[in-house]
């Protein structure tokens, strides 16, 4: 018997989150419109909200507004919206190319492909805001780097969310099919008036209070005003964003997991694609 | 001691239900080491799902599918390295060049010497002038050839092949029949090929089953079906289990 070619790794293998990694690079490489993609939006968003912060300080005169409060509530916002869009869509770029039945039939783990999509949501991260916080800078004085082990901290907290919500994503589509890919695009909007991106959490109905202290975000947002207006780094909300978001992340991968046997048992996986 | 070799394929009272319907009914049958087995059968005969249920990517609802000797439903990890397929339910990346997504393929695989293997595959399979074109570029054929590269990017001991040469042009599918015979002679390798073209089953195939309504409504050599039926080709007898009313074996 001869030698076999290949090399067969048993558990978790680098070398196969390598490959899918390389397949996205190759993606991106090829396409200068999904490059573009990635930076026009929240350039966009940053300009508009930079403007509207310089309006609202000059007209309020309000510290909290000079404070640079809108402008890095969006440069959070887009790190939250980004992240789960960056991972749900290089998972739609598999269903798109009818691909997920070859990867999933290949000696590719489903944690594997996790990782790989987490990878890339940082990627696509680091492309499309990279720029857009180096510009709010130069344009509107927001440096977020200078915040320091917070921007780390707040960063971590909302990919993590952005993450398990992708996963979810992801498996809704795996399970329905290209029927619930809209969920991609519009699934983090419900989080934007309930984890008070721009205002207090005080400012919403005292009932809603409390859904909107059971989303970790909530705290990052709350986090970043009490760092810009108080100067006060609150570890305290960090720790409790991180823990509710080891909760939802776990979750989120169990939820995968069981939408991925759904789909084998429904038979869909055979029928994805445009 | 001589260890007996698993067969390639074993599949035990195999059933698959959507909801109350049933597509596939407690069929089973064995693939040998380096045999070829045809799986014959009308649409909706339940051939494609049961590929499926092979190749792990649909849920049995009954039964068991073991390839070589592993239990597909509780550590389908331990043998996907020795199997691969190629199917028209799946395409490949298409803004990814030939080569790319063989390398990317060559890598899920653990593929040692990529850059060789790539090369020799292009050479065997004459992919050398698209093999920088973007995959979804290329005509039918030459899709054809680069999904049939892919499935031999790993040399796999088990091919399973649902419909390898539709749409194909007569010149084209030939082709790509007589690479499936060097592979099996050169290789030793296990195929189960699933196809309507019954001069393509009677070619490269040792033995067919016949499925109908989601049962084995007959099988054997395509020469014995042949003479078991009076006929004098494969398609003949196919016609004549495809017209014939669902037996009460064939529904139960």
């Amino acid at each position: 018997m001869s030698t076999p070619i290949y090399h067969h790794d048993a558990g978790f293998s680098f070398t196969r989150v390598g490959a899918l990694i390389l397949r996205y690079t190759y993606l991106l490489r090829s396409s200068w419109p999904r490059l573009l993609e990635l930076v026009y939006w929240p350039t966009v968003q940053m300009l508009t909200w930079g403007f509207i912060q310089v309006y609202v300080a000059g007209a309020s005169g309000r510290a909290a507004f000079a404070a640079g409060t809108l402008i890095g509530a969006m440069l959070l916002w887009d790190v939250l919206f980004r992240s789960q869009l960056g991972f749900s869509v290089s998972f739609l770029e598999e269903i798109w190319a009818r691909n997920i039945g070859n990867l999933l039939m290949s000696p590719m783990r489903p944690s594997e492909f996790i990782v790989a999509l987490i990878i890339m949501s940082l990627v696509r991260l680091a492309i499309g805001l990279g720029p857009v916080a180096v510009m709010a800078t130069m344009f509107f004085g927001f440096n977020y780097f200078a915040l320091g082990i917070s921007a780390a901290l707040f960063f971590a907290n909302l990919v993590l969310t952005g993450w398990a919500v992708g996963l979810v994503v992801s498996g809704l589509v795996m399970r329905h099919g290209l029927g619930a890919e809209s969920l991609a695009w519009t699934v983090m909007f419900v989080l934007l008036p309930l984890t008070s991106v721009y205002y207090p959490v005080t400012v919403l109905p005292t009932w809603l209070q409390p859904i909107a202290w059971c989303l970790p975000p909530t705290y990052v947002f709350e986090g970043l005003r009490a760092l810009l207006i108080d100067h006060n780094l609150r570890l305290d909300l960090m720790a409790e964003a991180f823990a509710l978001n080891v909760g939802f992340f776990a979750l989120a991968i169990f939820a995968f997991r069981i939408l991925l046997e759904k789909a084998r048992e429904a038979g869909s996986l055979m029928q994805m694609g445009e | 001691m001589i260890e007996k070799t698993p067969p390639a394929i074993e599949i035990d009272r195999l059933e698959k239900r959507y909801g109350g319907v049933p597509a596939v009914r407690g069929i089973s049958f064995s693939l040998a080491p380096g045999e070829v087995l045809g799986l014959l059968g009308g649409n909706g005969a339940g051939k494609t799902t049961t590929i499926g249920m092979i190749m792990g990517l649909v849920l049995p609802s009954a039964g068991r599918v073991k390839v070589f000797g592993v239990d597909m439903a509780k550590d389908r990890y331990a043998v996907l390295h020795r199997m691969n397929f190629e199917s028209p339910y799946v395409d490949m990346p298409h803004r990814l060049t030939v080569r790319q997504n063989l390398e990317v393929f060559g890598r899920l695989y653990g593929i040692r010497a990529i850059k060789n293997r790539i090369a020799d595959l292009a050479r065997e399979l004459h992919l050398g002038d698209f093999l920088d074109r973007e995959a979804g570029a290329l005509s039918a054929g030459q899709k054809t050839r680069v999904a049939l590269a892919k499935s031999l990017i790993n040399e796999p001991d088990l091919l399973l092949l649902d419909e390898p040469t539709a749409s194909l042009d007569p010149d084209t599918a030939d082709w790509v029949r007589t690479r499936l015979e060097t592979y099996r002679r050169e290789r030793g390798a296990s195929i189960l090929l699933a196809s309507h073209n019954m001069a393509e089953v009677e070619r490269l195939c040792d033995r067919v089953i016949i499925m109908k309504a989601g049962a084995i409504a007959d099988e054997g050599t395509p020469d014995s079906l042949i003479v078991k039926y009076g006929r004098h080709s494969l398609e003949e007898v196919f016609l004549d289990v495809a017209r014939a009313p669902v037996t009460q074996g064939a529904a139960a």
